[in-house]
């Protein structure tokens, strides 16, 4: 927020000037841009507003108490889904986190510099971070599903999410790296260390804020994430909780899309409600990333 | 960079947790029958309300038991069914050759139970005052393949000109198969400039939304829409009918009402889960009907489904080790 300030500041020149008029040019850009901040931040909150007051007479205790329901509208949950989505997350993360740290680590402090190996690396890196998620989907499908039989479970779903973050969670942890000033590890090494033990007790600890806040960015995406589930066939109506890796589920993202297939009014409520739900989880997310940066981060 | 250490833990902790809290979700089962499994069923979107109530209604009882019902389209569902992938298969439509086929390559072996019945409601918007009841001539003329039918008065000189908007199910869905075999006399020979959705309520927001417009889908989605909707009563040569639970049973209501299938496989059947959960769906057929907004099965049509069902049984008891403690 202040950075925009300072620049703009600066491009004035002299403060002396503030009080005078400024060109035309000067004030359409300002409000070309108003306008731009505008449209994005007026569509978030009218779909908050709209999902908040359609789903109002369902945001109770039983959202969560409760199993969904065909035979009960009026008293249907999204149980399953709430705990479906910690599982298939929890799993995410487990999968996701150190391949993608340890990746990065590699990337960054291990591997020869622009070696060939290396920049194929990470133009398959920047590609993959590219891919749409339903072909993500369609590989989940055809090798986790089909050829390794790991049906339609939790891990499945797991395993396919871990690779649809990988990317994002190697590039965010790398710049978190790189941000980490050469002169730690210079000093480290210059102290006795190894190469692991300047990478394992200096870098990595001092980049732990950056990753951090990578990190629980790729898995709130994971969490909004329906495009790949729905090809692994998790389109399916689920009223029990997983009990295992190998256990069916469903999703929050999942059952707001079969809530709003179905023309019952209870059921377009709910899936408001759930929504909303979905949002505060993703804004709680992201509101944890923040304070964890502000602190967390370090000056050198 | 001493803060950072802790730092670790602390996701650590949190990823825990997390898993954790998962885990606690989970364990609540304590199964009131002793049964534990899972029960996989994929298949028809128009059988699915009826399965998935069967499988929540038996789950109350056998909290063990997880069953897990998708709606990816008859032909979608027998290709998974066909595979090994699902434990049975809801279908609006008898299986195809080509699926038996399939089927049979793989070595699965299967029975169909007739388990409702569904009547196809053809619906027009409720400012559409001329078009009360359509001949299967005239549905024909509108839907076939070779169509140029382009508003009302085409179908009969005494509608007013007003364009017809058409709306129906995709192409994967049962529903769609039906229409066209019965009305256009191929399974999947349909005109291809109508608005398709797998969604139901699509169909129902579009024709609910354009004067001139025209649907047709399951009868339990008219019922619930029976105030956004007008039905279109249909005369295949013996004047016009309604449809009703009662036309469709009867089976006046011709040629748009239909049996709705479920094709269990045998060798599942032999899993004491799923036998017991189809026998729960037997037995409760006739609330799960009812509870679905179908036509439920008259006597005949009952007793029918039990024999069907015990064969079934007795054909997976041969296959298992153990015969069905369920079937009793």
């Amino acid at each position: 927020m202040s950075t925009p300030t300072a620049a703009s500041a600066a491009s004035h020149g002299a403060p002396s000037l503030r009080g005078s008029r400024q060109p035309l040019s000067d004030r359409v850009f300002r409000w070309a841009l108003f306008i731009s901040l505008t449209v994005g931040v007026v569509t978030l909150a009218v779909l908050i507003a709209y999902v908040t007051i359609k789903g109002w007479p369902r945001l109770n205790s039983t959202l969560w108490t409760n199993m969904p329901s065909i035979r009960r509208p009026e008293r249907a949950g999204a149980q399953s889904a709430i705990t479906g989505t910690l599982w298939v997350i929890g799993f995410t993360a487990l999968f996701a986190l150190p391949t993608g740290i340890l990746a990065a680590l590699h990337l960054e402090e291990f591997a020869k510099p622009n070696s060939r190996f290396q920049r194929l690396v990470e133009v398959n890196i920047q590609n993959l971070a590219a891919v749409p998620s339903i072909v993500y989907g369609i590989l989940g499908l055809a090798f986790f599903a089909r050829a390794l039989a790991l049906g339609q479970s939790v891990i499945t779903a797991s395993l396919t999410l871990s690779l649809l973050i990988l990317p994002i969670v190697i590039i965010s942890t790398r710049e978190a790296l790189r941000a980490v000033p050469r002169n730690i590890r210079d000093g480290s090494l210059a102290l006795g260390a190894t190469e692991w033990q300047t990478a394992y007790r200096q870098t990595l600890p001092a980049a732990i804020p950056g990753i951090a806040t990578g990190v629980i960015l790729a898995l709130s995406r994971a969490i909004g994430e329906a495009a790949p589930l729905l090809l692994l066939g998790a389109v399916t109506f689920i009223t029990f909780n997983p009990t295992g890796p190998l256990s069916g589920y469903t999703t929050l993202p999942i059952q707001i899309f079969n809530w709003t297939k179905d023309s019952r009014e209870e059921f377009q409520i709910l899936a408001s409600a759930t929504i909303v739900l979905l949002l505060v989880l993703l804004l709680a997310m992201n509101l944890a990333a923040i304070l964890i940066r502000n602190r967390t981060q370090k000056r050198w | 960079m001493r803060l950072a250490k802790p730092s670790i833990t602390i996701s650590a902790l949190a990823l825990t947790a997390l898993a954790l809290a998962a885990c606690g979700g989970g364990s609540s089962g304590s199964s009131d029958s002793g049964l534990s499994g899972q029960v996989a069923i994929d298949g028809s979107s128009t059988v699915f309300p009826l399965t998935a109530l069967a499988a929540e209604d038996f789950q109350v009882e056998n909290s063990g038991v997880q069953v897990k019902v998708g709606s990816s389209g008859t032909g979608g569902g027998f290709e998974k069914f066909c595979r090994g992938e699902t434990d049975a298969n809801d279908a609006s439509r008898p299986i195809k050759d080509e699926e038996a086929a399939a089927c049979a390559a793989a070595g699965i072996t299967y029975g169909a139970l007739t388990v409702a019945v569904d009547a196809i409601t053809v619906v027009v918007n409720k400012e559409n005052t001329w078009a009360t009841c359509l001949t299967t001539d005239q549905l024909a003329a509108i839907w076939s393949p070779d169509s140029v039918v382009g508003s009302w008065n085409e179908v009969d000189p005494s509608f007013p000109a007003e364009p017809i908007k058409l709306f129906g199910p995709g192409t994967d869905s049962g529903t769609f198969d039906y229409f066209t075999d019965v009305v256009n006399g191929e399974e999947g020979a349909s005109r291809t400039d109508f608005t398709p959705s797998e969604d139901d309520n699509v169909i129902v927001q579009g024709v609910s939304g354009s004067k001139g417009g025209l649907g047709y889908f399951g009868f339990t989605y008219y019922e619930e829409n029976a105030d956004s909707l007008n039905a279109v009563q249909i005369d295949s040569g013996s004047g016009c009918v309604s449809p009703s639970a009662a036309t469709a049973q009867d089976g006046t209501y011709t040629p748009l009402s239909r049996p709705l299938f479920v094709y269990p496989s045998v060798d599942a059947l032999a899993r004491p889960e799923v036998a017991a959960f189809f026998q729960f769906y037997v037995d409760n057929d006739a609330s799960i009907a009812e509870g679905a907004q179908y036509v439920p099965l008259n006597d005949s049509q009952r007793q029918q489904l039990e024999q069907d069902f015990d064969a079934l049984l007795s054909k997976a008891g041969a296959v298992g080790a153990s015969p069905s403690a369920a079937s009793q």
